[in-house]
């Protein structure tokens, strides 16, 4: 039988330490609600489990004022839920994390997992990059910054190099009359996992948008920022052309495949309805804002 | 028996397995073990189809920590040209489903068992297990199985003088087809699939077993009837019947699936050749791959009207996909699809497909969901042309007492109008329905009906007086559906004591006599039939025992309240004698007091059933939501109301499933694509409304408390009923299954 290691270190200098040390054969463990999983399955045999849940820059949640946040990568969603103001400057964001898979799995169920699983499908991505949050990485070489949509690589697959681990998520300030929302289609209510995610960041002045940003999920080999989508948002009233633009948008992004969860065409259709659905909720959002 | 009161037969009384499942006390299948016990594991096949050219276990067996290993080399051999029947099971395909002999059949199929003492070892020795496999072409769903030029699974097999994967047919009749058609006004056809579907039952197979030194075996594990586990065991090991003893644990669903095996015989191969306990339990990657879901189907139904709504013709071909061998329920949809309508010209025909997917098992009303799915679309066409109340058509056609129905029985009582009317009365047939609420959703109301045919068989309770008066009660029925309950509500009214005095438990094999499956609707009708014998035996010596403490004549004496009492002023005053205090003298009056009795029990009449739901469709993403559901049924009389409700509600959640989102995946290489409950999309608690049942009680007269069946006919509506609705909502009909959210958006974004 293969014996595991398992680690949990207070700091996050030892975690990279003993991450880099283990070249390759360790896996990060944040809520494990993805790992323990793909162990069971045989999908993955790490020789080394380094739990990042001691080092406290990895379960904080910072204010850092006009509406801005940093979260650790292994806030687990329940916790973020319970906080008193992250949900009402990024409901969008909060409501795709809750999304994660069920209440339980919401006790343990992080943000930065979810990114760090690489799925195209992970619902709280799409949110993630709509807001432009930034996300905060540490290595044997030191730190740097990427925004989120720049850290999955494919299916399973992401731009960090060996040792590096996932810290923490930055939010932006959030001017007045912001919002953001996010849904996904899946064909249950609950319980399943997303055939596309869509999300929408808006702000908007005297009901015409002043800056958009759309996240797209389930439909490519990564999480998708629109750039085409926002600009058609921008400058409108969320007029039907101007949504329409958007949709048309979102499913000309669209490089999806046939599979269980879904077909090509379903996928691409779905992702111009949801534009609109969510950019709706977004807006209506923003002017409570 | 006595005058009924009322007391205990339907009252809703605290199911006697409540505590221990909510306390996780209750012993599962998988919750057995023994001392030195070591595990099994069972190699599946990588191919969907393909020759066993040999199979090395050698590296396996020399692995350290390997105790046995198995092939179907070790099992009793049943040859392919001599059918041995276990009730509807034919061993020889049992015998090839539980481990390959000539070919591996499907992605999955078992090769070889291991014992090992750890889970880890067994894994490691299947991999040293050297299969050579010729792999040959596959054929998975019916379209590509009965080509002219599919791959033959099985060289034996024979259609009209030709090889072929069509296994077998069945055809039922009754007047002229021909003439029906030609004296119709209007007639309907249509061709309609369904997916498999799976009975997804949550806890997944498992056993733990034990040959003994002496040659003496015993099992655990749960199952749909333990004298099945037993007799299926002796003649897949040749050990005999009395030297197993089978244990029923707590069962966690079966729906029909668990009235076979997959694992005990070869558990009791490798613990006979190991000389260890073996305990095996199947993943549920196993469990969807490699035990038997539903079949899907290809049906095509034809019926003919009159233009006031009488049905004058129906013709049904009916392809079930038996899976890699034998054994579709055919008589499901070629017997019930027209039952509950008097129709004179009848053609109904079914085809047992072959293909290379897991052995089809029993799911609820086997069959029946997929031939009322075709033929109560097509009835719902023809009243819509014919500008027919849809229910109204229904009550004009049902069958009457006497008709012969086309399987060959002569009715009985007949209860299908009542079921209908129920419908028809209640609020929600009557209730406004807004059709567009919101820009891009639409709303749609159907109905369909269903039919069962019920089952009575044999079955054994014993009853025994304990030494302090109270009431012991032994079935050979495992409970998945609220027997215990239900019979200790019977015995309780019987004897006429609290209900509480009464602990109904399931025996073993060796300690209650024979007892049929749990299956067919059947148990709580036979047991509580032969529950009541039992107590009718139980009251006499209890008579007889009051008789001679007052020295009367046994005659003069009655049974009333839990006491008994002198029959009247001429037999003389006595006070009355209670249980307990009857009990207590028990051994001075003629020693203990209980009996058993067998029966194989007969007058299970037929369960109608009728059903109404609204449904929504978010047109643009193509979601189908069930907003309300209404489900009537005539159970003859509900022993214990909530379980006949949870039967009725399960059946309908089960049916929404089939209906909306669960279907079988296979990959280019016939692999099942979505092995998992995240992707075999079972309904969850919010997809689906609270759904009513409406319980209709017109006691069978067969029948000591008037028990109908109950479980199976609240399944057999629900697919027709939802598509119904869903073309009352989009104006669109779907002939094929699920109406899963691409399908839908691509058949309103069709031209047509």
């Amino acid at each position: 039988m293969t014996e595991i290691r398992y680690l949990a270190p207070g700091s996050l200098d030892e975690a990279v330490k003993a991450f880099a040390a283990a070249s390759g054969a360790a896996s990060i463990l944040a809520g494990g609600t993805d790992l323990l999983v793909q162990m069971r399955a045989g999908v993955r045999q790490p020789g080394t489990i380094i739990d990042i849940k001691k080092i406290p820059a990895l379960t904080a949640i910072e204010e850092l004022g006009g509406g801005a946040f940093r979260i650790g990568a292994a806030v687990p969603g329940a916790v973020l839920a319970e906080h008193p103001t992250f949900g009402k400057a990024w409901p969008g964001v909060l409501e795709a994390i809750n999304l994660i898979g069920s209440k339980q799995v919401q006790g343990r169920a992080s943000p930065g997992g979810n990114l760090c699983n690489g799925s195209p499908a992970g619902d709280s991505v799409p949110a993630m990059v709509a807001a432009g949050a930034v996300v905060t990485i540490q290595g044997p070489n030191g730190g740097r910054e990427l925004p989120v949509e720049a850290v999955p690589a494919g299916p399973g697959r992401l731009n960090l190099t060996p040792g590096e681990i996932v810290v923490s998520f930055t939010f932006p300030d959030r001017p007045k009359g912001s919002s953001d929302a996010y849904l996904r289609m899946i064909p249950r209510t609950e319980m399943d996992i997303a055939v596309v995610g869509l999300a929408v960041n808006l702000s908007m002045d005297g009901g015409v948008v002043t800056a958009a940003r759309v996240g797209l999920g389930a439909v490519a080999p990564t999480v998708l920022l629109v750039g085409d989508a926002a600009a058609a948002l921008v400058g409108s009233r969320l007029e039907d052309a101007a949504l329409e633009k958007a949709a048309d948008a979102c499913r000309a992004a669209c490089n999806p495949i046939n599979d269980k969860r879904g077909t090509i065409a379903y996928r691409t259709k779905v992702a111009g309805v949801l534009l609109k659905r969510v950019a709706a909720i977004a807006a209506q959002r923003a002017g409570g804002n | 028996m006595n005058e009924m009161s009322t007391k205990w037969i339907g009252a809703r009384t605290i199911r006697p397995d409540g505590a221990d499942k909510v306390t996780g006390r209750a012993q599962y299948s998988a919750d057995y073990n023994m001392p030195g016990m070591v595990w099994g594991k069972i190699l599946r096949s990588p191919h969907a189809h393909a020759a066993i050219r040999s199979i090395d276990t050698s590296k396996a067996e020399a692995l350290p920590g390997v105790k046995a290993v198995v092939t179907a080399k070790d099992m009793v051999s049943f040859p392919v040209d001599k059918a041995v029947a276990l009730g509807i099971q034919d061993m020889r395909w049992m015998a090839r489903n539980m481990l390959a002999h000539e070919k591996a059949l499907f992605h999955g199929h078992p090769i070889a068992a291991v014992a090992a003492i750890n889970e880890q070892v067994a894994a490691e020795a299947c991999k040293l297990i050297v299969v050579d496999y010729e792999v040959l072409p596959h054929a998975i769903e019916i379209e590509d199985a009965i080509k002219p030029d599919a791959p033959i699974l099985h060289d034996f097999m024979k259609h009209e003088g030709k090889p072929s994967n069509i296994a077998g047919t069945m055809v039922l009749k009754a007047g002229d087809i021909e003439n029906g058609f030609a004296e119709a006004d209007v007639v309907v056809e249509r061709t309609f699939t369904t997916r498999p579907v799976h009975q997804g039952y949550i806890e997944p197979h498992a056993c733990t077993v034990s040959y003994a030194a002496d040659g003496r075996v015993t099992i655990w594990s749960s199952s749909q009837g333990q004298f099945m586990v037993r007799a299926m065991t002796s003649l897949l090991t040749g050990i005999p019947q009395s030297n197993i003893r089978a244990i029923p644990a707590e069962i966690g669903g079966g729906f029909g699936a668990k009235t076979i095996v997959y694992l005990e015989p070869v558990a009791v191969l490798l613990s006979k050749k190991s000389g260890r306990p073996v305990k095996i339990v199947m993943s549920r990657d196993d469990v969807q791959r490699a035990t038997g879901p539903a079949p899907g189907s290809l049906m095509t139904v034809k019926i003919g009207a009159k233009k006031d709504g009488t049905l004058v013709a129906a013709k049904g071909d009916f392809y079930l996909q038996a899976g890699c061998l034998p054994g579709s329920p055919l008589r499901g949809p070629v017997g019930c699809s027209f039952a509950a309508y008097a129709i004179p010209n009848v053609l109904s025909t079914g085809y047992d497909v072959v293909s290379n997917r897991s052995k089809v098992a029993a799911y609820r009303a086997p069959g029946a969901p997929h031939g009322a799915f075709a033929a109560e679309t097509v009835l719902d066409e023809i009243a819509e042309k014919l500008g027919l109340d849809p229910l109204e058509m229904r009550i004009r056609n049902s069958v009457k007492p006497g008709d012969k129905a086309i399987y060959g029985a002569v009715f009985g009582d007949v209860t299908f109008t009542e079921t209908v009317d129920a419908i028809r009365k209640h609020p929600h047939y009557k209730a406004p329905l807004d059709k567009n609420p919101r820009p891009g959703v639409k709303r749609g109301r159907g109905v369909a009906s269903g039919f069962w045919y019920n089952a009575g068989g044999e079955s054994s309770v014993q009853v025994n007086i304990t030494e302090d008066g109270n009431v012991v009660v032994t079935t050979g029925h495992p409970d998945v559906g609220g027997s215990r309950a239900s019979i200790a509500n019977v015995v309780a009214e019987l004897i006429g004591i609290e209900h509480g005095r009464v602990n109904v438990i399931i025996g073993d094999t060796q300690t209650i006599g024979f007892s049929n499956l749990t299956g067919g609707s059947r148990v709580t009708f036979a047991s509580a039939m032969v529950a009541t014998a039992s107590c009718e035996k139980v009251i006499g010596q209890l008579k007889d025992r009051a008789a001679k403490i007052w020295k009367i004549d046994a005659d003069a004496v009655k049974w009333e309240d839990g006491m008994a009492l002198p029959a009247g002023d001429n037999a003389g005053k006595f006070p009355p004698l209670s249980l307990k205090e009857l009990a207590a003298k028990a051994n001075e009056m003629g020693g203990p007091i209980g009996t058993q009795v067998q029966l194989n029990t007969t007058g299970a009449d037929p369960g109608f059933a009728t059903h109404c739901v609204d449904v929504e469709v978010d047109v643009d993403l193509g979601i189908i939501r069930v907003l309300r559901y209404t489900a009537a049924q005539d159970v003859g009389r509900a022993l214990h109301p909530s379980y006949v409700e949870g039967q009725i509600q399960g059946g309908v959640v089960q049916g929404i499933g089939w209906a909306l989102s669960e279907e079988y995946l296979y990959d280019k290489n016939g692999k099942v694509d979505n092995a998992t409950f995240l992707d075999y999309r079972m309904p969850v608690c919010s997809d689906v409304p609270m759904i009513e049942a409406l319980v209709i009680e017109i006691p069978n007269s067969k029948h000591p408390q008037g028990v109908r069946g109950v479980g199976e006919a609240p399944i057999v509506p629900p697919l027709a009923a939802i598509a119904n609705a869903v073309y009352d909502a989009l104006g669109k009909r779907f002939f094929a299954l699920p109406m899963s959210p691409p399908k839908v958006t691509e058949r309103l974004d069709a031209a047509d």
